[in-house]
């Protein structure tokens, strides 16, 4: 047994903050460079590289990416064989408030849902895993809300066609239209609860943006008919010419996402999580 | 106006500073499509008329900023003829919640929030006497009736681009419910802002027409309105 002071996890979770909300994701980046590359739109063109140049202001003079710095989601893999010692939410709880108070990030939680009132830090959304091993894996996802204000939930039936799906997947970002910051990150959760859904579309936003191009489209197994559907799924997005800021292009989403989990016989629960061109996250390990 | 050559490699974009970048970018698109103009409000709030739908706006001079529960309470206010906090005739409104002010720094990150969310009191707020809003995304069909009505327009800028927007911001001073922290009516002294025009205020939406604008022949979008 390793055991880990919840001191520890809550520097860790107050620098990764931080890091999410100051330095925007390589991937992310590398993705925006390259469609900055091949967008023929002139006036998306600027409007990306307003995007890469407003990155580049953020990391260099330690400006938050975007004002909206968000509701903080934390996830936390706990290994199986660590010991916290003390208490692992409060001091995730305090190093997001510590993080959000250093890294001069705004107060985007209202306290209290319906009375609203003054907006603070805390608290933030956590969600706790237990995995194999000895460490502690910590990942900040800022969600901002002009994104998460256009999330969905489709519960199909069991017999619902792959087309069926498409369509909701491509009509939430049609309905989300130039509001929530285009070009976007679209995550997608198929299968398990209606809850589960929501929190797997959530995840696959953590996961790497990959090229198109490198896509392994043609292999067999489990992951080919997600990649292959993903693939399928930006291009079909990428002709809705929203692009950037809603004013046309064909960089309308820099990429899908999609997780699945099995469900039950009874029913497909589908959930689209988008997020705006500031996909910001951060990963530690303990 | 100054004419630059686009930044056409990535290492050339990467090299360029944000203004001059702009500028050269801004200049090339309104070559072939939009104008590019000089704003300063209040002073030249008679050249508003003038815009069109699509134009990129340098915009300096005063702006309030204001967001959903500043909204709300000036609507309260407005229906309850009750003394607003600040004089609402003839401003320009940010939709914009900036982050905290890091040291050394003028203002925080400090980028447009989605317009929509408060479409159900601009029309208050426009017959108040307010002229010109900035945000970004779409409008409801009130909104953009209201603006037709009170001759004022519809800004958009560069969404998600707090850091960016932040440097164009030369003072901030807080006005008024200050209890709402973020939300709170920051009053912002801006230079060259950059914006693009989004509905004018002949109540041409950009999201309808863009499609249209961009079929037109190149020789004709040339043509100089200023």
């Amino acid at each position: 047994m390793r055991i880990i002071r919840a001191d520890k996890i809550k520097n860790l979770v107050s620098e990764l903050c931080i890091l999410a909300n100051l330095n925007l994701r390589k991937d992310v980046l590398t993705k925006l460079k390259s469609s900055y590359s091949k967008e023929k739109n002139k006036r998306a063109n600027q409007i990306l590289f307003a995007i890469i140049q407003n990155a580049k202001i953020a990391r260099e003079e330690g400006i938050a990416i975007c004002q909206d710095t968000g509701m903080p989601v934390v996830f936390v893999g706990i290994g199986q064989e660590v010991f916290v010692s003390g208490d692992l939410k409060a001091a995730i709880m305090r190093g997001v408030g510590s993080g959000y108070k250093k890294g001069f990030l705004r107060g985007s939680v209202a306290k209290n849902p319906l009375k609203r009132g003054k907006p603070g830090y805390l608290p933030c959304v956590i969600h706790i895993d237990i995995v194999k091993g000895n460490k502690i894996k910590l990942t900040v996802l800022p969600k901002g809300f002009g994104c998460e204000n256009k999330s969905a939930l489709k519960m199909f039936k069991p017999t619902a066609g792959i087309s069926e799906i498409k369509k909701f997947i491509v009509d939430t970002v049609k309905s989300a239209g130039p509001d929530a910051c285009p070009p976007y990150i679209v995550g997608v959760g198929i299968g398990g609860t209606a809850d589960y859904a929501g929190l797997l579309a959530k995840k696959a936003l953590l996961r790497k943006l990959q090229a198109p191009s490198s896509l392994p489209v043609r292999q067999a197994g489990k992951l080919q008919a997600n990649y292959k559907l993903e693939y399928d799924l930006l291009r079909e997005i990428n002709k809705l010419n929203i692009g950037p800021m809603g004013l046309g292009g064909k960089t309308t989403a820099l990429a899908v996402n999609i997780e699945t989990y099995p469900t039950h016989i009874s029913g497909l629960p589908v959930a689209v999580n988008i997020s705006c061109h500031a996909l910001r996250s951060a990963t530690g390990i303990l | 106006m100054v004419r630059l050559r686009s930044p056409s490699t990535l290492s050339e974009v990467e090299g360029l500073s944000f203004s001059f970048a702009l500028y050269a970018l801004s200049s090339t698109l309104s070559e072939n499509y939009f104008k590019m103009i000089k704003l300063r409000v209040p002073s030249q709030l008679k050249q508003f008329d003038r815009l069109k739908t699509g134009d990129i706006v340098l915009l300096s001079g005063i702006i309030y900023t204001a967001r959903d529960q500043a909204h709300k309470r000036l609507v309260e206010a407005l229906k309850k003829h009750k003394k607003l906090p600040f004089d609402l005739k003839d401003q320009v409104i940010y939709y914009c919640g900036p982050s905290k002010t890091p040291k050394g720094k003028i203002i925080g990150s400090s980028g447009p929030t989605t317009a929509s969310r408060m479409d159900e009191f601009t029309p208050v707020l426009l017959k108040a006497g307010i002229r010109g809003m900035i945000g970004k995304g779409s409008r409801s069909k009130e909104v953009i009736e209201a603006v037709k009505k009170y001759k004022a327009v519809y800004f958009l800028t560069y969404a998600g681009c707090g850091a960016l927007l932040s440097k164009y911001v030369t003072k901030m001073k807080p006005v008024t419910y200050k209890d709402l922290g973020a939300e709170a009516i920051y009053r912002l002294e801006v230079k060259d802002f950059p914006l693009i025009v989004g509905i004018d205020s002949g109540g041409n939406n950009i999201y309808t027409i863009r499609n249209t604008q961009y079929a037109i022949p190149k020789n004709k979008q040339k043509k100089a309105r200023f």
